[in-house]
């Protein structure tokens, strides 16, 4: 007998796959052979992408969904979760992405936005969704429209994890402050937060989000990811930093595959300064990347969304 | 009784949790090396590739030998690592389960349900996520529940697994079932 149709089951199911890739890698992919190596190397999940966030960044133009073929393509490659990305907004797009059988879509600032004013009403997919945050209201407003798990947005494309590091620790001290709020105070809060007070309340009481809490935005080496997730991250995505040398060169397989591992390994051994030496001391370098602190505000990814 | 749960990826701290409110006592296991501090293991759910990626070659001989010797638990991931065959596609097992289980066997994540099967005839709900399915069992294995024809828990010696995740359900009886397991064996 299936129970599938109630919402809280439906719930359940989603927040369900995310408890699964804890503790894991999300890798960014563009193809199968990239798909296969991910895999090999241990990824928990992979992102079909047309471009990555370097490329996209690097060439501009509309950024949107992947095509269909490639994404099935990736899909009967390997037996690992695939996801893939939609423009904020779009939901046509997103029922596409469910019709094709994907594990997870992300709603994503690294895509065109298709919508000024409004996320997808994401309760109205069976397919779950991923959505990147800055701050805590952030989270709690993709939470309230049916997100099931939050990632930091951070910058993508940009190999530099300063603003991974920065939503982060936002979101974490956000959460820690509103356990020592008193009942007023959080209906309070709640206002300043643009956030439903249930949802305020249920962190405030729990000391955390509803729903699993990645990082993404920059992760390019073993350190950053050991980082990101000694700041609270349970898990993280990685994007150029694993197929790229640069924002428009790919690493040879050999080495994509090297850097691959090695994240894989941080991720699992987050607090461990021996295996984290190991792993790293085998690379032979990261991609270059780009700082953040020297790109246009017109250039950020993570302003696209509100 | 200690209790470790394997915590390379996956849903680790679930099991923790309810390993905990049950009264045991647990250690997160993340190097070969612990596997000496504990009485019993249980390997959660997550990515089966993914932890034999992670343990290389030594790690999966400790574990093998661990399992040989002392209780172990696997849920959904879990199950297919302690499986003597996997299919779709084939991959390395322990081997301390005399069954051959399959991958995804419902299909991709829409293909998730929340299932209501038989526990030693009584009710259970059971989530299943991407879950495997038990293709056949050896003669040695005892069926501990059902949902439709499917075994979905099964035990064979100091070995206990399940295709769904009792962790993410409140019904406590199939990790119960794993602690008699563990304090019968000691």
């Amino acid at each position: 007998m299936s129970q599938n149709n109630g919402s809280s089951s439906s719930l359940r199911l989603k927040t369900g796959l995310a408890e699964m890739l804890k503790g894991g890698v999300i890798m960014d992919v563009t193809n199968a052979e990239q798909a296969e190596i991910a895999e090999k190397a241990g990824a928990v999940a992979v992102m079909a992408l047309e471009r990555v966030p370097a490329q996209i960044r690097a060439e501009g133009g509309v950024a949107r969904m992947a095509s269909p073929k490639k994404i099935r393509e990736i899909m009967a490659t390997v037996s690992i979760p695939v996801m893939a990305k939609c423009r904020i907004g779009h939901f046509a797009e997103a029922q596409i992405l469910q019709e094709l059988g994907v594990d997870y879509i992300d709603e994503s600032e690294v895509l065109t936005p298709a919508d000024e004013a409004h996320h997808v009403d994401k309760h109205a997919f069976k397919t779950p969704f991923v959505c990147g945050a800055r701050n805590l209201g952030e989270a709690l407003r993709r939470i309230a429209e049916g997100a099931c798990l939050i990632r930091t947005k951070g910058e993508a494309g940009t190999g530099d994890v300063v603003h991974a590091v920065k939503h982060m620790r936002q979101i974490v001290s956000e959460m820690r402050g509103l356990t020592i709020l008193s009942e007023q105070e959080l209906y309070a809060r709640a206002k300043d937060l643009q956030a439903p007070y249930e949802l305020v309340s249920m962190v405030a009481r729990a000391g955390k989000l509803p729903v699993p809490n990645f990082s993404a935005g920059g992760i390019a080496t073993p350190a950053d990811a050991a980082l990101v997730m000694q700041l609270g991250a349970e898990a993280v995505f990685v994007g150029s930093g694993i197929f790229m040398t640069d924002s428009s060169t790919f690493a040879e397989p050999a080495e994509a595959a090297k850097r691959a591992k090695a994240i894989v390994l941080a991720a699992t051994h987050f607090r461990d300064p021996k295996v984290l030496l190991e792993v790293s001391a085998d690379l032979a370098g990261a991609m270059k990347g780009l700082a953040v602190a020297g790109l246009d505000e017109a250039h950020l990814l993570q302003t696209r969304g509100w | 009784m200690i209790i470790g749960v394997l915590a390379l990826q996956g849903d680790f701290d679930a099991h923790r949790r309810r390993l905990e409110e049950l009264g045991a006592e647990v250690v997160l296991v993340k190097k070969p090396e612990q596997l000496d501090q504990i009485d019993g293991l249980v390997i959660p759910g997550g990515e089966s590739g993914a932890f034999l990626k992670i343990l290389g070659e030594e790690g999966f001989q400790k574990l093998q030998e661990f399992v040989c010797q002392k209780p172990a638990f696997g849920t959904c991931a879990g199950a297919i690592l302690l499986a003597t065959e996997v299919t779709n596609p084939p991959q390395e097992g322990l081997g301390a389960l005399d069954i051959r289980i399959r991958r995804n066997a419902y299909g991709r994540q829409i293909d998730s349900s929340i299932r209501i099967g038989m526990m030693q005839g009584t009710p259970m709900e059971m989530v299943f996520i991407r879950a495997p399915r038990i293709e056949h069992i050896g003669p040695n294995v005892e069926v501990l529940a059902t949902e439709g024809n499917d075994p979905v828990v099964v035990r064979q010696g100091r070995a206990m697994a399940a295709t769904f995740h009792p962790e993410l359900s409140d019904d406590t009886r199939v990790h119960r079932a794993f602690l008699d397991l563990v304090e019968s064996s000691k």
